[in-house]
């Protein structure tokens, strides 16, 4: 299908770092079934750095390869640098989504940025909260 | 590649291409034009006409070419709108399921000041003639009911709503897109003044239908120019398109028991295998439906991806999910018989024709109920539902 580009479709039909961390250090989940989209990103963290990855993901194609994508990206990085991975970053390693198809790399980047709220708050470790857009700001989940 | 996405476009049929072939090559005239060239063009749509207006029961000068099925809604609507505001008329019933050729149209008429009432199709998307007589208003001004719905096969009581409608003096438009060529269709016998037809739905080409009106009632052209069409339609006709369409109606209404038969053997052969993957449904009525048609939702999936995967497995088929609809929101129809948004994103229509085998029907399921395990064992919503932490929307039985 011409909808989606050829690494779109191998991260869609061979999905990277699919599953659950059963002792995950951070969960973060977004998006919800009304719209479509669910991610869950789990991260196993040792000395900051992101030593595993699992998503779980209810969504098209595209919300299923940005998923995989976006955890190929962290996949043994810093937390450093995982805070720093914008969705531009999914859509550019994907070689492009359709345009209306881009909310799914945001609810990628937004997962992985939940998961590591998560960790931070399970461990009392202080964090920059500016580095964690809220929600409400935006506008890519249909609004709820 | 096994083919099941009939309700959206049909192959066309050898007989249809044969035909639209030889008119190419042979009948390439203008029919307005008064030489024998031009005159012999004329002559091949008049006889497409009188085929097409003698399978449903009409006059041929009842007929009207367009360019498909939403030309002809549109049509429809806006001729009946146009005659009823004149009378001060201006209330029109139709349904919440509606194709947007019909919806689009009615919401525009409504910011016109026509006032619109949707009829509720309930659980298993049917109306009654009842609902229909009871909605009808001294002001209004049509009822336009679809003949069989394009997402989940349900077949209307077309004859009954057009009985009533002929009782209290309303005009009564259906959308037979889905019929034509599946269906028996009568406009004398079932009470319809107006019906539109699409000629790819039935093997024939693509960008051209039929509007049916009955004699006196006055369209309104959305195409304003020559005299073709009676001078209700501008536009030098596209003959070979015409004659195409007028072979494929032909051959599909001669085959219609035949097909019927086979293909409704099919349809349910493929409803029982989908039926027994847990936590699914099917949409619509089980035997009030389209021979071809199956629709089903799966709880916990995501209709996109479920059809890239079965497009991987060689299956060609449709979702009403969002993804697929281009918008936010999945399938209105699927929303109208009060399918929950989480649970219309998940859905899947197969539809079928009698080109199909047994041999692909078995596949088919076996494919299906794959997709759906694999989509499920990487779904979080499937995680919760199985453990307990939410609950399901479609039980098992």
């Amino acid at each position: 299908m011409a909808l989606y580009s050829e690494k779109v479709m191998d991260h869609f039909r061979n999905p990277r770092n699919v599953g659950v961390i059963e002792d995950a250090d951070g969960i973060g989940e977004v998006g919800n079934a009304k719209c479509g989209d669910i991610m869950k990103i789990y991260l196993k963290i040792e000395n900051d750095i992101i030593v595993d990855v699992k998503f779980e993901t209810f969504g098209c194609g595209s919300a299923i390869a940005s998923s995989s994508m976006a955890t190929e990206l962290i996949k043994g990085k810093p937390l450093s640098e995982a805070l720093t991975l914008t969705n531009k970053a999914v859509v550019e390693a994907l070689d492009g989504l359709p345009t209306h198809k881009i909310h799914c790399s945001v609810l990628a980047e937004e997962a992985i940025k939940l998961a590591l709220k998560d960790y931070y708050e399970k461990n009392g470790i202080d964090y920059d909260r500016s580095q964690f857009p809220s929600c409400e700001s935006c506008d890519h989940c249909c609004g709820h | 590649m096994i083919y099941l996405d009939n309700a959206a476009t049909t192959k066309m049929s050898e007989t249809a291409i044969k035909a639209m072939f030889s008119a190419v090559n042979e009948v390439y005239g203008n029919p307005s034009s008064l030489h024998s060239v031009g005159q012999k063009a004329a002559e091949a749509l008049q006889n497409a006409r009188e085929t097409i207006a003698g399978l449903i029961g009409a006059k041929p000068n009842e007929i009207t070419f367009t360019s498909g099925g939403s030309e002809a809604d549109n049509q429809a609507i806006i001729s009946a709108a146009r005659l009823g505001e004149k009378k001060g008329k201006k209330h029109i019933i139709s349904t919440a399921f509606e194709h947007h050729a019909v919806l689009h149209t009615l919401n525009r008429l409504e910011k016109q000041g026509f006032e619109i009432t949707l009829l509720d199709v309930g659980e298993k998307g049917l109306i009654t003639a009842d609902q229909v007589e009871k909605a009808i208003r001294p002001d209004t001004c049509l009822v336009t009911v679809m003949y069989a719905n394009n997402e989940i096969g349900t077949i209307q009581p077309i004859a009954e709503i057009g009985a009533v409608c002929r009782e209290k003096g309303v005009t009564f438009h259906t959308d037979a897109v889905q019929a034509a060529g599946h269906i028996k269709l009568n406009v004398t016998e079932q009470n319809i003044d107006m019906l539109s037809i699409s000629a790819h739905k039935f093997h024939g080409p693509k960008g051209v239908g039929v509007l049916y009106a009955k004699r006196g009632i006055a369209l309104t052209n959305l195409i304003d120019g020559g005299a073709q069409e009676r001078g209700k339609r501008a536009g030098t006709e596209d003959v070979p398109a015409i004659i195409g369409m007028a072979a494929a109606f032909k051959e599909a209404c001669e085959n219609i028991e035949n097909d019927s038969l086979k293909v409704r053997a099919l349809r349910d052969r493929l409803i029982s295998g989908i039926s027994k993957i847990p936590h699914s449904i099917l949409n619509g009525d089980p035997t009030q439906r389209l021979d071809g048609n199956v629709n089903f939702c799966f709880e916990g999936i995501e209709g996109e991806s479920l059809l890239l995967l079965l497009d991987d497995k060689g299956i060609c088929a449709s979702s009403g999910s969002a993804c697929t609809s281009g918008s936010l929101d999945p399938s209105h129809v699927l929303l109208a018989i009060g399918r929950v948004h989480d649970i219309a994103h998940g859905s899947l229509r197969l539809s079928l024709s009698a080109e199909n085998t047994e041999e692909e029907i078995d596949y088919t399921i076996k494919a299906v109920r794959e997709v759906v395990e694999y989509l499920r064992s990487i779904s979080p919503i499937w995680r919760d539902l199985v453990s307990g932490k939410k609950e399901f929307v479609i039980k098992e039985a």
